[in-house]
């Protein structure tokens, strides 16, 4: 023990006034070959995705015939009009537009739904004293082990068939057809986001602090106002960065579209993306541009939103 | 395209925001009301009445019917007793599906945390480190299909003899070699797969261990030189041991995105060319082929295989918690 303390001071002292945190690292641990694998990893990690963009603005038959690396010795005629024709165009593997409005359709009561419905939740769970609280927000902390998986099946026969038990029904049959069956895909998007959503919620809203609460309940504030005036602005950032997460989740999302809306007409637009390239069929060189058009929005939030996004992740999730 | 069909979508939409609020407005409503009265049972049953409703139709429910559904045949009209679980573990088709699961789940976290721990001590400190995090950083924010249709091309092939396409067989011919179909490649293209994934999961793991190291008191650090360690003996003996409990965190997190994996393989193979994996076959199961139970077994399977490492990730999460406090 005391050793180590001895090592300590003498680290101390070895450290210079005014140096930073990574000026002393450097210092310590810097290398060459260090230099020369993060820049490798950094370049691996960037070179696919460039070339994919690349690739989405040269023409037809230079996708077809040469690899995207030859547009540095021959840039060729470097156009939009992968973008123009598969946004738009009524021919095959055209007219993605639709499936790019079905995919903002989907998102904004997609993101909306769960996240108000979780804060309202983690609020109760939190801060107002009942009866089986604790056992309440255990049973819904631990769904987030349910995959959602184990729903798709039955969920799927209640939007179709109704929910009945013994010959009482439940819930009726809804019958949704055409654009309507993105309703469906609204709410299994919030079903499946609220677990995680009221966790990481109830994490950040039960450490605000208790005396400002006490405070506002003294004043006469019922549970709502308290809800709406005092704890919704203190925890903006954490709904801010859970609502990053979800839209990630329900903009990039394959299964659950696909499953929900099945129509070609409503699928949302990474739907369309996974089956066009799983078959790889005509349209293929069509797919970069396509891709590009639903990587590019998340790609945007993200970048400018990262700030709130890594808060979320380190507060740890265990999606399910 | 005509306008009515944008029309249709976003009248919908609007509808939806507007039934929505309703219902927030009813909601506060009804939950003034019992504050008034003083209950704080009937307003905790206001606040929580949405997310509860959500939750029991939509999962507890369905995962309990699923389970149900596994004893049961493809149209849930026979009890078949444990056939679906007998063919999950005899069938050469289904077991070709958990020994790619397998490997999945071993080598995919292991890759993922490894890299993002040899990426984050390297790039810790150094200059432009932002940039560099973020350029790994990025194909977080990219869906599992686009990252595979970027794969896609890198791993193209345009038969022997002609140009390739594909920056990896390019490459391959570069060196003098013989381009590959390398989708078509079993059992390599399963590992081809695996990569996807983990070009997007190094991003994770890069960040969250990143900030973990900025935990790690320097002073340690400098004393273990001091005394003539070289940078792998600090990194084995300082650094991995004061960051382990986030390295289980990145590891069990990356394990649980593995297990339910559908996206990479749907968009790359199809599963086709022995490269179907649990939760893919799961859905090719139930919507593809009306097996619904064995679609319900394997997802009965996937959550057997997800819960004890989910409880493993909370407790080690609060052991962190109070390491962190």
């Amino acid at each position: 023990m005391s050793t180590r303390t001895a090592e300590q001071a003498a680290a101390q002292s070895a450290a210079r006034i005014g140096e930073t945190r990574g000026e002393r690292l450097r210092r310590i641990l810097s290398s060459r070959v260090a230099s020369v694998v993060a820049i490798l990893i950094a370049a691996l990690w960037t070179i696919p995705t460039a070339g994919l963009f690349i690739s989405s603005l040269r023409p037809d038959d230079d996708i077809r015939t040469s690899g995207w690396w030859n547009f540095f010795a021959d840039p060729g005629s470097v156009s939009l009009y992968n973008y123009n024709y598969v946004l738009y165009s009524d021919s095959q593997g055209g007219g993605l537009i639709i499936n790019l409005i079905n995919t903002v359709v989907i998102t904004i009561p997609g993101v909306v739904v769960p996240v108000a419905f979780a804060a309202l939740a983690a609020y109760a769970l939190s801060w107002i004293k009942f009866r089986g609280r604790n056992v309440l927000y255990v049973g819904i902390f631990a769904l987030q082990v349910v995959p959602l998986q184990m729903a798709l099946i039955p969920l799927l026969s209640i939007f179709s068939s109704g929910l009945h038990i013994g010959g009482l029904t439940l819930i009726p049959a809804w019958d949704l057809e055409g654009v309507n069956t993105l309703i469906q895909v609204w709410i299994a998007h919030s079903i499946f986001g609220l677990p995680l959503a009221v966790f990481l919620l109830h994490n950040f809203m039960r450490e605000l602090p208790s005396d400002v609460m006490e405070a506002a309940r003294i004043d006469g504030a019922s549970h709502s106002q308290i809800f709406r005036k005092v704890v919704l602005p203190l925890v903006t950032p954490a709904i801010a960065s859970i609502a990053i997460f979800q839209f990630l989740w329900v903009w990039n999302d394959f299964l659950v579209g696909r499953t929900f809306a099945p129509g070609e007409a409503t699928r949302p637009l990474t739907a369309v993306l996974g089956d066009m390239a799983g078959t790889w069929g005509f349209g293929w060189t069509r797919l970069p541009a396509a891709a590009f058009i639903a990587i590019i929005v998340p790609l945007v939030v993200f970048l400018l939103l990262q700030r709130f996004f890594v808060r979320g992740l380190l507060a740890g999730s265990v999606k399910g | 395209m005509n306008i009515s069909a944008y029309l249709d979508r976003f009248g919908l939409l609007g509808l939806g925001l507007v039934a929505f609020a309703a219902v927030l407005l009813a909601l506060y409503g009804l939950a003034e009301l019992a504050s008034r009265r003083d209950r704080n049972r009937a307003v905790a049953f206001v606040f929580l009445a949405p997310a509860v409703l959500f939750l029991l139709i939509g999962l507890v429910y369905p995962a309990i019917r699923t389970v149900v559904m596994s004893f049961y045949d493809s149209k849930t009209e026979n009890f078949v007793g444990l056939d679906n679980y007998i063919w999950a573990v005899t069938d050469p088709d289904a077991l070709q599906i958990l020994v790619n699961t397998a490997m999945w789940i071993v080598i995919v976290p292991l890759v993922s945390t490894a890299l993002g721990l040899v990426y984050a001590v390297l790039i810790d400190g150094r200059a432009g480190e932002k940039v560099y995090k973020a350029l790994v950083f990025l194909p977080m924010g990219i869906s599992f299909v686009g990252a595979s249709i970027i794969w896609k091309f890198v791993y193209q092939y345009n038969g022997a003899g002609g140009e390739q396409i594909g920056l990896l067989n390019q490459i391959m011919v570069w060196l003098g070699g013989d381009p590959v179909n390398w989708l078509n490649a079993q059992p390599w293209n399963n590992l081809l797969l695996m990569v996807v994934l983990v070009w997007i999961e190094v991003g994770f793991a890069t960040v969250v261990l990143s900030a973990a190291l900025k935990g790690v008191p320097l002073e340690i650090v400098e004393a273990a030189r001091i005394d003539g360690a070289n940078p792998r003996e600090i990194f084995w003996n300082v650094t991995v041991p004061s960051i382990r409990s986030a390295i289980i965190v990145v590891a069990v997190t990356v394990f649980i995105a593995t297990l339910k994996l559908f996206d990479i393989v749907r968009a790359m193979t199809q599963g086709h060319h022995g490269t179907d994996v649990l939760a893919h076959n799961m859905v090719e199961q139930a919507f593809r082929l009306f097996e619904r139970g064995r679609g319900a077994t394997l997802a009965v399977l996937l959550f057997l295989l997800v819960v004890p490492v989910v409880i493993y990730q909370v407790r080690n999460m609060r052991r962190q918690e109070m390491e962190t406090r």
